[in-house]
């Protein structure tokens, strides 16, 4: 029995790029689950960029309009209008001031995922800064740089956040949007630290690089047009599943009230709000639950894809 | 005599994305008691899987052995029932495998790896399996058994994890034993230690062997007879001294021929048999070897070869088998 | 090993220390004081109240005072519970808080291994894709959800168990306990099975069965070790995790917890409490995740520290 081997490129590194990855690609599209999630995501970001403006222009109905009509100013069930009777108006309800569910969950859906994503990103540059130049470097100083960080790991991270939320919270929704991400970010950079160090490690010495440095090649390039691109593989599984996991952070420290505040609204929040009401009202709660949960579920299903392709021994068999 | 081991036409396939891996696709040969045999054959050869399909330790899926016979003392090995190959498995046919520094579990002291054959086999009690497994520590060379048993593998070097994996594979006093490349990972000073490990226990138990390797130096040292293999076939068997000094197929001369020579000229290219093993799930019709061989002809191409009797005991597949036999060019 | 030990130890406590020096440089430079209400209040009382509490001290002066009463593990008392001195608070919230975390993990150890277990040996089988399934959902689904729907669902439709507050360590930990240990689950059963996999891949496995052992004794007697380290290993950040999630389902469930004490008492701008909750929860989290690595080193003989 014989396995192919294909020449090693040279420093051409393009070449192995793209092999490496329209072969992940394949096998990402064999994947149903994943593709299908991956319409779903899609599917959640369309509505929740395109959704608000659709029903205020069609129904009028914004995340905070408040019914001036005092007999609308109630929790009404989905598709239900007052005195119990069918109505197409709320096809998730009303929270009990008498505001579109819909409209709320899709503008909730737009700040959760905002926040997921930026947080997301901020973590990878700063991990993928550190990393890359821990593992570029090498020796006493790529030991000191991981020292710190298993140092920062053992911190009881989330602790501080709450603290610095709590205390620095700010009445307005930009500057607090933006403390989020600073805070969320500065949870998952040191992991996304170690795995762009590592990849950075088994990448050093390999061919391509040694070329690059015989033709004078200055480190920081190197580190920039060489290493990064190619370490990006795991790098961007991890991000796939840092996602979710920063969103579901954001909507615990929301849901504990430190997090979004009003008049914005993301998932954590509102399920805040409906908890409250659960035994009378259970869709305030479970139409944003349920929302986050299919998205979260879609998020860690394209994350899994995208691991098993960029990694398919997994689910080989023995 | 009947034969210990009789394998007739085995074929073991891998089902893999889209297409079948043929790893072993119609070999035949026999084991007498006592005897030691060799298989060679390149890395793709199937020499490797026809030893795991032999001990069923196929994993299925994505492999099944889809037809042949495995004839053991009497037994159709592939027709046993799980419980009853088990217990053939380690006890009458034990297996040591090319990896010492991976085969052991890491988490197992040595000796509780010996013990464990013994206990279940041959139903030893504590006390028993312990002093038994301690001899054959010291059997196996590892100096101050006493004390070493109760050590992990990781405390022992390369050399040393080899014989604790023989020391297991004889335990039980199997009727045969199949090494699978025992020493490719090791130096070759270790080497020599090993094969000569072997030599003895087989020499002391009457064990038949089964020496699997790519190293025709080892093959001329220690078997009686030779089987060799290329993408899945047998393409010759002899008795050793027979195929080294009469040869009846140009793969086995090529491989011969690839020895280096230490009498040669320093400087003198190496030989190498051109191209490179086949990819055995896309063969070509007709001889597998026929891409690389030298006396390659159109029938060669077109017809796959008759295993031809050159001599009592002297098979070969190829069209030509007279003629390289005989020692007529081609 | 017993090094290792040592020099964990004694980097604890300056680590602590510098947690809750964080903490405190946090609330301290935050605009506004504990005591800022909606009214300002009249310069005399606000005299008298920083003088009470030391704030008229320079900040360095309340800092050493500060890290000076941690050391000694005194914590003063607390701003917002008038007379309760922060250590009978930590006293009475902390078996809440062990229990359910501790109990949360326990049950997602007894679920989730045999469930990855399962889902490891029978690869691709139903088996595997339901286990992973459920715990893909497990992982989705935010406690805040879980919780109040199964309330909604277990206590309040069927009356099978109490909705919440806390009356003892009784049915009042199950609802709370399922809720938390969810996620747990989850990755618990990944873990296993994508542990158990790479290990029932592995060459000593092939050993095992080459030797004529019964498949269960290759699962239990060797495939077991290997595959439960990476569960070990996870254990130590989990515990990190643990916090986030005890807070938000005590909260859901109103038990008097570490962690909702923990959210009043940033809510309400209690320092003393504040750093008496973190300085505890810091060394707690770096002893157990000492524990956890010496564990390690004891199921790993290749390990050495």
């Amino acid at each position: 029995m014989r396995t192919e081997t294909r020449p090693t490129a040279a420093a051409d590194e393009p070449i192995q790029g793209t092999s490496l990855w329209s072969d992940a690609w394949k096998r990402v599209r064999r994947n149903r689950a994943a593709v299908a999630s991956l319409a779903v995501v899609a599917a959640m970001v369309a509505a929740s960029l395109i959704g608000p403006p659709i029903i205020e222009v069609s129904t009028g109905y914004t995340y905070d309009l408040i019914p001036t009509d005092r007999a609308l100013v109630r929790s009404f069930a989905p598709f239900r209008g007052p005195g119990g009777s069918w109505s197409a108006l709320h096809p998730m309800g009303t929270d009990i001031a008498g505001r579109d569910l819909l409209a709320r969950v899709l503008l909730g859906g737009r700040i959760s995922l905002m926040v997921g994503l930026i947080s997301t990103l901020v973590s990878l540059v700063l991990g993928t800064a550190y990393g890359a130049t821990a593992g570029y470097l090498g020796g006493r100083a790529d030991e000191v740089l991981m020292r710190i960080v298993d140092v920062l790991y053992a911190i009881p991270y989330m602790m501080i956040v709450i603290v610095l939320l709590a205390f620095f919270g700010s009445r307005s929704p930009l500057a607090q949007l933006v403390l989020l991400f600073v805070a969320l970010g500065s949870v998952s950079w040191l992991t996304m630290a170690r795995i762009v160090r590592g990849q950075v490690i088994s990448l050093k010495n390999q061919e391509f690089v040694l070329a690059a440095r015989a033709n004078g090649v200055r480190p920081v390039a190197v580190i920039a047009r060489h290493l990064v691109p190619n370490a990006l593989g795991p790098v961007i599984v991890y991000a796939t599943l840092t996602i979710p996991s920063v969103m579901l952070l954001e909507a615990f420290l929301s849901f504990l009230g430190l997090g979004v505040q009003a008049p914005l609204a993301s998932w954590g929040s509102l399920a805040a709000d409906g908890v409250q009401t659960i035994a009378v009202f259970p869709w305030q709660l479970l139409c944003p639950g349920i929302t986050m949960a299919v998205t979260l579920l879609a998020l860690n299903f394209l994350g899994d894809g995208l691991r098993d392709a960029f990694d398919p021994r997994g689910r080989r068999s023995p | 005599m009947t034969p210990l081991l009789s394998v007739r036409d085995l074929r073991t396939w891998f089902d893999e994305e889209g297409r079948t891996v043929k790893a072993v696709d119609g070999v035949g040969f026999d084991v007498q008691r006592g005897e030691t045999l060799g298989i060679v054959g390149e890395s793709g050869s199937g020499k490797s899987v026809m030893s795991l399909s032999i001990m069923r330790l196929i994993p299925s899926p994505p492999g099944r052995i889809v037809s042949g016979q495995i004839i053991f003392d009497g037994h159709e090995l592939l027709a046993l029932d799980h419980d009853s190959m088990r217990r053939i498995r380690g006890r009458r046919v034990a297996m040591i495998f090319q990896d010492p520094m991976t085969s052991l579990n890491p988490f197992m002291r040595v000796a509780a790896q010996i013990e464990e054959v013994t206990r279940l086999h041959l139903r030893h009690s504590k006390a028993d399996a312990r002093a038994h497994a301690i001899a054959m520590l010291e059997r196996v060379g590892i100096p101050d058994a006493r004390r070493r048993a109760d050590d992990y593998p990781h405390q022992f070097s390369g050399g040393m994890r080899q014989r604790v994996m023989i020391a297991i594979a004889l335990a039980c006093g199997p009727d045969l034993l199949i090494a699978d490349e025992p020493t490719t990972a090791l130096d070759v000073t270790i080497q020599a230690q090993i094969l000569e490990l072997i030599r003895a226990s087989r020499a002391a138990t009457g064990s038949a062997v089964i020496l699997i390797t790519h190293d025709l130096g080892i093959v001329a040292g220690m078997t009686d007879r030779v089987v060799v293999m290329y993408a899945g076939t047998v393409f010759e068997t002899a008795s050793t001294p027979e195929l080294f000094a009469r040869p009846g197929n140009p793969y086995t001369q090529g491989l011969l021929h690839s020895v280096p020579n230490p009498a040669a000229e320093p400087g003198a290219p190496l030989y190498q048999i051109p191209g490179s093993p086949p990819d055995v799930a896309h063969l070509p019709p007709g001889c597998p070897f026929a891409p690389r061989c030298s006396r390659a002809a159109d029938v060669c191409r077109q017809q796959f070869p008759p295993f031809v009797e050159l001599a009592p005991g002297h098979h070969s597949l190829c069209h030509f088998a007279h003629d390289v036999y005989d020692g007529r060019s081609a | 090993m017993r090094r290792f030990i040592l020099r964990r130890l004694l980097v604890t406590l300056p680590m602590v220390l510098a947690v809750v020096s964080i903490t405190w440089g946090l609330i301290r430079l935050a605009p506004g004081n504990f005591y800022t209400g909606e009214k300002p209040l009249p310069p005399a009382i606000e005299r008298n109240l920083r003088e009470k509490y030391g704030l008229d001290r320079p900040w360095y002066v309340q800092y050493g005072r500060m890290l000076g009463n941690v050391v000694q593990g005194d914590f003063g008392v607390s701003l917002r519970y008038a007379g309760t001195s922060v250590n009978s608070i930590l006293s009475s919230a902390v078996p809440v808080s062990a229990a359910l975390g501790g109990l949360a993990y326990l049950l997602a150890l007894l679920i989730g291994i045999p469930a990855g277990t399962f889902a490891a040996v029978r690869q691709n089988a139903a088996p595997d894709h339901l286990s992973m399934a459920m715990a893909m959902i497990g992982l989705s689904v935010p406690s805040f959800v879980l919780g109040p729907t199964l309330v909604l669902w277990l206590a309040l439709t069927w009356f099978v168990l109490p909705p919440a507050r806390w009356e003892g360590f009784g049915a009042h930990l199950v609802l709370p306990t399922v809720t938390l240990s969810a996620i747990y689950v989850a990755y618990i059963a990944r873990l296993i099975r994508a542990g158990m996999l790479e290990v029932l891949r592995s060459n000593y496995i092939r050993t095992a069965r080459a030797k004529g052992l019964p498949e269960w004794r290759v699962l239990l007697g060797h495939a077991m070790r290997g595959g439960l380290l990476p569960v070990l290993s996870f254990s130590g950040p989990a515990l990190a995790m643990l916090l986030t999630g005890t807070v938000v389902v005590e909260r859901i469930f109103a038990l008097p917890g570490l962690g909702n004490y923990f959210i009043n008492a940033n809510l309400n701008r209690d320092e003393p409490l504040i750093i008496g909750i973190v300085a505890f929860t810091s060394i707690t989290i770096l002893v157990l995740n000492l524990v956890v690595d010496v564990a390690y080193g004891l199921l790993d003989p290749r390990v050495r520290y």
